[in-house]
C-alpha cells in the first residue's frame, strides 16, 4: 500500500442547471476496492466519468498517483474501464479486443501474445480468443471486457455497473470472479453500482451517494452497523424506522417517547432532549420475548411469520399500529405462534436515532 | 381475418407490385433492346439484331472522349465527396460543434435547392475564378452536389453506432485518430462504401451542373447525350444509355456484394 492512487477534492459538475456532483472529496488507496453506491441519478456514474476523463468537472481537482489529470485526455490517463454494456469492439476477435490497448501502447508483438494469453487465462476464457464478441454470452463478454481493461496493468480500474445487464446467478458468480482478479492482481478498483448487496459483497469501502453528495464512506460493516444518516440506514439493508421525541439523554443513549411506548437508541451529539427523531434498528437486532416474562420493551402482537431458510422473519404490530420486522436465526429460541403477544427489545447501542420526522 | 380472406388481397398486392415493376422496367428494356437494333433510326420493335451502334459509340471520338472525361470526373469527385462528407458527419455528430444543425442544413442544401440554381450559382462563381469549362470546376461542382448524400448516409450510421465503443477505445489508450481508424471507421465502413458508390452513379448521370460548367473540350457523357438528343439522333443514344444502365447496375451489384460479404464475415 503506497499513498492514495486517486484523490478527488472539491469536485463539482452540473448539467445545465442540474447539479450532478456537489463538492466531492474522495480518496482511493492503492490496492483498495472502493464502491460508489447510490440510486440512479445520484452522481456516482458522473464521478466515474470525470475520473476517466470522459467528462470534465466544473470545479475541483482530480489527482491520479499524486498528479493532476485536469489536462490529460482519457487516452493518456492510464486507467482501465469496464462498461455496463461491455463495449467490446464487435468487428474484432476476442484476442484483438484484448490486444487493442497493448497495440495502442506500442508493445512488441511477442509480448502482446503473452500478455493476452495471460489475461484470457485469468478470466478463464483461454480458448475463446478467435471468437467474435457476439458469439459469446453476456457473462463471457464481460469477462473479456475485464481482461481488456486490465491487460496493460493500469494504475486504476473503473467499473460502471459492470454486472447490471446480467441475471442474478451470473452476477453473483462474476462478483466473486472480479474479487478474485482484484486480489490476484492487487489492482485498485473504483466500482459503481446501485445494488447494495453487490456493494456489501465486494467492497473494502463503500461511498454512499445521494443527490450528488457522499452521505457516508466506510467499510461495509461500518455502514451497516453505524449508518451516519437516515438515508444510509434505509438504502443499505432492511431497517425498521420508529418516529418519536427525545425525553432523556445519558452516555450517548437517548430515551425516546414514541406512540408505541418508550425506547432506547444511540444518539449522536447534536441530538438533545426535545428533538424529533427517527430511530433505525435492523431486523436481526430486534429480539422477541413472550409478553409474560420480565423486562421492558414495546408490546406487540405477532401478525405474520415467514420461513426464509436461513432464519425466520416475524412481523409484529405494535400498540400504535406500527409494524416492526424481527429476523431470528435458525436455532434461536422458538417464538410464539402468530397472534401471540410479545415484548420487542433490542440492545440500545444497536439502534440509531436520527434527526427528523416520520415520512 | 382467416387465411382465405387474405388470399384475394395478397393476389391484388402481387398484381400491383408486378404492374409497378413493369412500368419502371419496361422503358429501360425498350432502350436496351433498341440499342441492339439493326435499323438506322429509333424503331420498336427493331427489325433485326446488330452491334453497329455500340461500334459507332466506341469508334466516335466525341463519345469515347466524353466517356473518358466522365471517368476523370466521377472518380475524384466521388472520392472527395466521400472523404469530406464522412469527415463532416463525424465532426457534426460526435463533436460539440456550435450550430451543428445549421451547418448540417447548409450541407444538405444542394439536394433541396433546384439544380438549376446551384448550377447557375457555380457558373457565376467560376466565371470570376476562371474555372468554367475545366475539369477542376466540374470535379468541385460534383463534389458539392454529392456531399449531402454522403452526410445523410454516414451521419445516420454514426448515430446508430454506440458512442461507448469510442469511449472504451479512449480509455484503452487510443488517441482520437487511432480510435477513429480502428473502431469507428471499420464499423461505419458499409455506409462509407455505399456513399462512394452512390456518388459515382450520381456523377456519371449528372446533367444540369455539367451542362453549365462544361465546355466543348471537357464534356462528360451526360452532356454529350444531351447535345446528341438535341440534334439528329440515332440508336447510338440507346447504346450509351444502356452503357450508363450497365454501369449503375454493376455499381449497385458491387454495393450488394460488399454488404453480403460483410454480414457473412460477422455472422
Amino acid at each position: 500500500m503506497g499513498g492514495p492512487v486517486l484523490e478527488l477534492a472539491g469536485v463539482r459538475k452540473r448539467y445545465d442547471s442540474v447539479v450532478a456532483v456537489e463538492d466531492l472529496d474522495l480518496s482511493l488507496e492503492t490496492g483498495e476496492f472502493l464502491t460508489l453506491l447510490g440510486p440512479s441519478g445520484s452522481g456516482k456514474t458522473t464521478t466515474l466519468m470525470m475520473v476517466a476523463g470522459l467528462q470534465q468537472p466544473d470545479a475541483g481537482t482530480i489527482l491520479l498517483n499524486g498528479a493532476s489529470v485536469a489536462n490529460l485526455p482519457p487516452y493518456r490517463r492510464d486507467i482501465g474501464m469496464v462498461f455496463q454494456n461491455y463495449a467490446l469492439f464487435p468487428h474484432m476477435t476476442v484476442r484483438r479486443n484484448v490486444a487493442f490497448p497493448l497495440e495502442m501502447r506500442g508493445t512488441p508483438a511477442g509480448e502482446i501474445a503473452r500478455l493476452v494469453d495471460d489475461a484470457l487465462a485469468l478470466v478463464k476464457l483461454p480458448d475463446h480468443g478467435e471468437r467474435l464478441p457476439r458469439q459469446l454470452s453476456g457473462g463471457q463478454q464481460q469477462r473479456v471486457a475485464l481482461a481488456r481493461a486490465m491487460v496493460y496493468r493500469p494504475a486504476l480500474l473503473l467499473m460502471d455497473e459492470p454486472l447490471g445487464a446480467l441475471d442474478r446467478k451470473l452476477r453473483e458468480q462474476l462478483q466473486l470472479e472480479i474479487k478474485r482478479v482484484h486480489r490476484e492482481r492487487n489492482i485498485s478498483v473504483l466500482y459503481v453500482t446501485h445494488d447494495q448487496d453487490e456493494a456489501l459483497t465486494m467492497s473494502d469501502r463503500i461511498a454512499v451517494f445521494d443527490k450528488g453528495r457522499i452521505e457516508q464512506i466506510g467499510t461495509p460493516e461500518e455502514l451497516y452497523d453505524r449508518p451516519a444518516t437516515r438515508f444510509v440506514a434505509s438504502f443499505i439493508g432492511d431497517t425498521n424506522f420508529l418516529a418519536g421525541r427525545v425525553v432523556g439523554l445519558a452516555g450517548g443513549i437517548c430515551e425516546i417517547e414514541t406512540a408505541a411506548g418508550r425506547i432506547l437508541a444511540a444518539g449522536r451529539p447534536p441530538i438533545a432532549t426535545g428533538a424529533s427523531v427517527v430511530v433505525a434498528v435492523r431486523p436481526e437486532r430486534v429480539a422477541l420475548a413472550p409478553s409474560g416474562t420480565a423486562g421492558g420493551g414495546l408490546r406487540g402482537v405477532v401478525i405474520e411469520q415467514v420461513f426464509l431458510g436461513t432464519g425466520k422473519k416475524y412481523i409484529v404490530r405494535l400498540a400504535d399500529g406500527t409494524e416492526v420486522v424481527s429476523l431470528r436465526p435458525i436455532g434461536a429460541p422458538p417464538v410464539e405462534r402468530t397472534a401471540s403477544e410479545v415484548r420487542v427489545t433490542w440492545e440500545p447501542d444497536k439502534a440509531t436515532a436520527f434527526f427528523g420526522r416520520a415520512e | 381475418m382467416s387465411a382465405d380472406g387474405m388470399t384475394p388481397w395478397r393476389a391484388l398486392r402481387g398484381a400491383l407490385v408486378i404492374v409497378v415493376a413493369v412500368m419502371l422496367l419496361a422503358p429501360l428494356a425498350v432502350v436496351v433492346i433498341i440499342s441492339f437494333s439493326a435499323a438506322p433510326f429509333l424503331q420498336f420493335p427493331p427489325p433485326g439484331f446488330s452491334l453497329r451502334w455500340y461500334d459507332v459509340l466506341f469508334s466516335t471520338p466525341a463519345w469515347t472522349h466524353s466517356l473518358w472525361v466522365s471517368v476523370q470526373l466521377l472518380v475524384p469527385s466521388s472520392i472527395l465527396a466521400t472523404l469530406l462528407g464522412t469527415a463532416a458527419s463525424y465532426g457534426l455528430v460526435r463533436g460539440r460543434v456550435p450550430g451543428a444543425r445549421l451547418i448540417t442544413a447548409c450541407l444538405m442544401l444542394p439536394i433541396i435547392v433546384p439544380g438549376m440554381i446551384t448550377a447557375a450559382a457555380l457558373f457565376g462563381i467560376y466565371r470570376g475564378l476562371g474555372l468554367n469549362g475545366t475539369l477542376t470546376g466540374l470535379i468541385i461542382g460534383h463534389t458539392v452536389l454529392h456531399i449531402p448524400y454522403v452526410v445523410a448516409t454516414v451521419s445516420s450510421a454514426l448515430r446508430v453506432q454506440d458512442v461507448q465503443l469510442e469511449h472504451a477505445a479512449a480509455t484503452l489508450g487510443a488517441p482520437p485518430w487511432a480510435a477513429f481508424r480502428h473502431v469507428t471507421l471499420p464499423l461505419i465502413m458499409p455506409a462509407v462504401a455505399s456513399s462512394l458508390l452512390i456518388s459515382m452513379i450520381l456523377s456519371f448521370d449528372e446533367l444540369i451542373v455539367s451542362l453549365f460548367v462544361s465546355s466543348a473540350r471537357v464534356r462528360p457523357v451526360a452532356v454529350q447525350m444531351w447535345s446528341n438528343l438535341l440534334g439528329d439522333f440515332d440508336p447510338t443514344i440507346a447504346a450509351i444509355a444502356s452503357v450508363c444502365f450497365l454501369f449503375a447496375l454493376l455499381v449497385m451489384a458491387a454495393d450488394l456484394a460488399l454488404r453480403a460479404g460483410r454480414s457473412l464475415k460477422i455472422a
